[in-house]
């Protein structure tokens, strides 16, 4: 089975990769061990690449609002960049689009944490 | 497949893990592109289907492994039922809030209900004959089933 967190850093952003399925009793929690594995490694940057990521359900969503307010409240920044069209809908009917900063270019996103 | 009556039930018990979400899938998967629906309309009532599991397994059985979930797939020429029942204490429309509203919106759980209402055309909950929740969620097959996206409507 492929990992469904990876991690690659540009400059002193973390990019957590994400691949798969992310949804209840397995990808959901392997992100949030992932991000808050960069957060607790000093991470206050974090991208969340999701061009990989097949399916997500509530449970998924509910673990990504919860790793950006724990990211918050320790003062981190996290965005997500990549969203297939798919994801991007889940995302849309539950009015969570516009909660995060989303970019559909890396460039874009890291140039953003600047 | 394809007729004008309806086709016999598919029925499945699984035991209360997660793990069977995907094999519950899988063979919704296998009735959809038999039934000739997309991808696209696949993904939705997939999306639909996973939450009814989830929320049955996690609500309704507790994660008891000993105890069940009965999913029925009936179909026809105009629409897909799938009924999932669980043998936990029941589930009552007051626990259902809104995933929108403003004090809600950054709450970690509470979405699975509203994905279903937004992907099926009928989301209906009743007390199952054994007791425990038995979700009922119906998807509108013909013209409109291929091409329109669960999103969009």
């Amino acid at each position: 089975m492929s990992k469904t967190v990876s991690t690659r850093d540009v400059g002193d952003i973390k990019v957590v990769e994400l691949h798969g399925k992310i949804t209840i009793g397995s990808g959901d929690l392997q992100m949030r061990e992932g991000i808050h594995a960069a957060l607790a490694a000093g991470a206050r940057k974090i991208l969340v690449d999701m061009k990989d990521v097949s399916t997500i359900d509530s449970s998924g969503v509910g673990e990504l609002v919860g790793c950006y307010t724990t990211a918050t409240h320790r003062g981190a920044k996290l965005k997500l960049m990549n969203l297939p069209p798919k994801i991007s809908d889940v995302l849309t009917v539950t009015q969570l689009i516009t909660v995060f900063d989303v970019f559909t270019d890396e460039k874009d996103a890291v140039a953003s944490f600047a | 497949m394809r007729g004008t009556a309806a086709q016999p039930p598919v029925v499945l018990w699984l035991s209360s893990r997660y793990a069977n979400i995907e094999l519950a899938e899988a063979l919704l998967g296998q009735i959809c592109r038999e039934r000739g629906l997309t991808a696209e309309a696949e993904h939705w009532i997939g999306m639909a289907l996973r939450e009814g599991l989830a929320n049955a397994i996690r609500h309704g059985n507790r994660q008891d492994p000993r105890k069940r979930v009965l999913v029925t797939f009936t179909w026809d020429d105009t629409a897909l039922t799938i009924e999932v029942g669980d043998e936990g204490e029941g589930f009552g429309p007051e626990e259902i809030v809104d995933p929108l509203a403003p004090e809600n919106q950054m709450k970690t759980s509470g979405r699975g209900i509203f994905y279903m209402k937004t992907f099926m055309d009928e989301v209906a909950f009743s007390r199952g004959e054994s007791g425990g929740t038995l979700l009922t969620l119906r998807k509108k097959l013909g013209a409109t089933s291929t091409t329109k996206g669960a999103v969009a409507s």
